[in-house]
């Protein structure tokens, strides 16, 4: 399972504000450039990613982002960067941290208690017994497919 | 004349809707058969005052009458027909007045159709959706009046906001708000049932078409939002996680929970409480979607202008009606008993599974839209929970979900045998991995995700088609297909709707997995490869339209030398509202969009363009079609009609 949502993970939904003369010319640095801007919010916005939005604090935050990028700073380093300065509401993903845990372990947590809630409101009502013997059900199964 | 007249309706439709809650409600506890059968002229009585109304609202935005506050607000009178019309729901004022029209055209419905429904139930449910109205009017009338003048009208209106001029987004709301409202109808009908304290059969199936109608509109009404923001947002996204889509996408979750667990209440008159539940959580969550969307409490892109008085009066309307609910409810459901017991492996199980998982899925998006508010009022935090996180919390539950689909449809009902079920699925399961191993081979990304999803897209489609062949039964191929045809609709319904999200999730996978961007500057005359395709940008010129300012781009579009198209996209400025807009060229495909945006002029000369193309886009809302076309077929199930009631008691229900 936490294969499957690492993998999910990397969906991120591609940009599209990013202007040309913002790109970067080496494809490898732009394509990590435009993974930041998917996760880094626009903090003038209203719930849109700097990847996203038209803005002018997003365009000077995506030219950050690609500045950080060339001086060789790692993807956390550049987040740090800006959660230093405008607070982890910056991340359009929060840290699995304190009580965000609350927010990541909520539905799974859920999930298993609705599976056990049903399951153990299945067990305290048996099927009652039909009273039939093994023979009868299996000529009964056949009726029932013809 | 005419506003005045649609005002006046309006406040007498809230003296009506006060009359439709009390007579009734009272006239069923006491038994006084007069009373009861006040209900239904209340309710057709309550429309008609409605309609009126929101025709008065309309001739007003027709004829631009400016002396009326919103008309002036949101409207201009160079703006095209279509979109005056719209302009009517484009607003909070006006968007309220529909919302509040169709409530008591749901109530008109059952006043109508609903002859074969026990005198007291049908009183029950038309005063619990008169009291609705009361409720809404109230605050339509006392904080949100479409009908205000202005002392001097001005000679001209401040124009829609341009990104709602749209014949995607003009037709959007009113099918939303029909799913929406239409969860108001399976809710009267569930705080009637308590009220009552008898949960049936018969209930079952007058619940499940009000139910189908909802969450039938509200896929049609999220496609066309979705398909709306591919094509005018210029980059081609189709789903945001934003707090308002994801507004309309819980009652659609909880709703289709609703479905399913409505068939099991039909069927095997088990799991009523717990359908009940839905019933009150699907509108819950329309409630919810409403106080987010009107009070501005979280910020989103499309959320109307906002209101913190209006917030608080929804929420004590959300409260109330939550409230009085669940406390009926809590006090009530005991008494409904269950009339069958089912094994581990069957088909109530795997429907229950199926429950589990939806109502997961929408808590997921729940807490997610809500985390923000608790977060800064609960730990004083400031955070955003954006569509990284609905990514990965949400999909794993739309995957498993997926999984074991087919399985389930296929079991039998009461006890079943895994291995005799799974015996006509493992040639698809086996195809269905075969699919993915050919799609993980031949593309050159290496993604995960686009072999999921054709694996469980292959795996729900032929998943459906096996649930199909075997409801055909044995024998030759004539009598199979004699069999066939007289399948109930439901069945046909049900593969259908099946077989939609199927073709949904492969469209989703493709086009995030294998999408082609490309974005750069370029002069008129310069030609490039995007993908397997070569783009020429052939010309840029500007013109003017009713109401905007145009540059419109020509750029051909070849493959392989040979010229495939043309496409037109455009940049438009409106200024009455002073806002540009993006109209993206998309040259629709069965297996792939080119999608080209032109952008802003250079400094050094040249245009920006964007250029992307998308791999079976068009696969996402196809789906959504087919999901909405089997809930058709649902609908007009012999069984389920809307007026089937009578005839169903008339005849011995049919074994199954």
């Amino acid at each position: 399972m936490t294969r499957l949502a690492l993998l999910l993970l990397l969906w991120a939904t591609p940009l599209a504000a990013v202007e040309p003369g913002e790109m970067l010319s080496d494809p490898v640095l732009e394509e990590r450039a435009q993974a930041l801007d998917n996760a880094l919010r626009c903090v003038q916005c209203q719930s849109e990613s700097i990847a996203s939005s038209n803005a002018e604090w997003s365009r000077d935050a995506r030219l950050k982002v690609r500045e950080l990028i060339v001086a060789g700073e790692s993807d956390a380093d550049i987040k740090a960067y800006f959660v230093d300065r405008f607070g982890e509401y910056v991340l359009m993903q929060p840290d699995a941290k304190g009580v965000n845990l609350i927010l990541w372990i909520a539905a799974p947590a859920m999930l298993l208690a609705g599976i056990a809630i049903a399951a153990t409101a299945l067990r305290r009502r048996p099927l009652p017994d039909d009273g039939l013997s093994d023979a009868e059900k299996a000529r009964i199964a056949e009726i029932l497919e013809e | 004349m005419i506003t005045e007249l649609g005002h006046f309706a309006l406040i007498l439709a809230l003296c009506v809707a006060a009359v439709q809650t009390v007579l009734p409600i009272w006239g069923a506890h006491k038994g006084w058969r007069g009373w009861m059968a006040m209900a239904e002229p209340a309710a057709l009585a309550q429309f008609l005052l409605l309609l009126f109304s929101f025709f008065a609202l309309m001739v007003a935005f027709i004829g631009s009458d400016f002396s009326l506050q919103i008309v002036w607000a949101n409207s201009h009178t160079d703006k095209p027909m279509i979109y005056k019309i719209s302009g009517v729901w484009g607003n909070h004022e006006g968007s309220m007045l529909l919302w509040v029209t169709i409530l008591a055209l749901f109530g008109a419905l059952v006043a109508v159709f609903g002859t074969g429904l026990r005198d007291s139930l049908k009183a029950r449910v038309l005063g619990v959706q008169g009291s609705l109205g009361v409720a809404f009017l109230a605050f339509l009338i006392f904080t949100s009046n479409p009908f205000l003048r202005l002392e001097i009208p001005p000679f001209n209106g401040q124009d829609l906001n341009p990104l709602l001029q749209d014949p995607g987004l003009a037709f959007h709301p009113p099918f939303l708000y029909i799913g929406y409202v239409g969860l108001s109808m399976s809710f009267s009908f569930a705080v009637a049932a308590l009220i009552e304290g008898r949960v049936d059969a018969a209930w079952a199936r007058w619940v499940r078409p009000w139910t189908l109608l909802a969450w039938l509109n509200l896929t049609i009404g999220i496609a066309l939002g979705s398909w709306w923001a591919y094509y005018e947002l210029g980059w081609g996204g189709f789903w945001f996680w934003d707090p308002v889509e994801n507004a309309s996408f819980m009652p659609w979750l909880i709703s289709a929970a609703l479905l399913h667990s409505a068939i099991v209440v039909e069927k095997r008159e088990t799991l009523k409480s717990w359908t009940i539940l839905l019933a009150i959580l699907a509108f819950g969550f329309t409630l919810i979607g409403a106080f987010i969307v009107r009070s501005g409490i979280l910020t989103s892109v499309h959320a109307f202008a906002s209101d913190p008085e209006r917030g608080q009066l929804l929420l004590y309307i959300t409260g109330f009606f939550m409230g009085g609910a669940l406390l009926l409810f809590a006090l009530r459901a005991t008494a409904l008993e269950s009339r069958s017991a089912f094994a581990f492996v069957s088909r109530e199980s795997a429907l229950v599974l199926n429950n589990i998982l939806l109502a997961v899925a929408a808590f997921v998006v729940f807490i997610g839209t809500l985390w923000p508010l608790i977060a800064e009022l609960a730990f004083d935090r400031r955070i955003s929970v954006g569509p990284p996180f609905f990514d990965a919390a949400f999909s794993p539950f739309m995957v498993a979900l997926a999984a074991i689909l087919p399985i389930g449809a296929i079991l039998p009902w009461k006890r079943a045998k895994l291995d005799r079920a799974m015996r006509p699925l493992w040639p698809i399961l086996a195809l269905a991995i075969a699919v993915a191993a050919l799609v993980w081979a031949i593309q050159t990304e290496r993604s995960a995700l686009a072999p999921l999803c054709a694996a469980l897209g292959t795996w729900l489609v032929l998943g459906a088609a096996v649930d199909l062949i075997q409801r055909t039964g044995r024998g030759v191929l004539a009598d199979r297909l004699r069999r066939f045809v007289r399948l109930p609709r439901a069945d046909l319904g049900k593969a259908i709707a099946h077989a939609g999200f199927g073709i949904t999730i492969i469209g989703i996978g493709a086009l995030i997995a294998w999408e082609v961007r490309d974005i750069r500057v370029a002069q008129v005359g310069d030609s490039w490869d995007v993908g397997a395709y070569t783009i020429t940008l052939s010309d840029v010129r500007r013109f003017e339209g009713p109401n905007y300012i145009s540059t419109m781009a020509d750029i051909e579009i070849s493959r392989g030398g040979r010229m495939l198209t043309t496409l037109s996209p455009e940049k438009r400025f409106y200024p009455v509202a002073g806002m540009p807009t993006t109209e993206a060229a998309i040259a629709n495909g069965v297996f792939r969009d080119i999608y080209v945006v032109i952008g802003d002029p250079q400094p050094g000369g040249g245009w920006a363009v964007r250029a992307f193309v998308k791999p079976f886009a068009n696969w996402i809302w196809a789906g959504a079609i087919v999901m909405g076309i089997g809930g058709l077929f649902s609908l007009f199930d012999r069984r389920l009609r809307i007026a089937a009631g009578a005839r169903a008691r008339a005849t011995a229900v049919p074994a199954e």
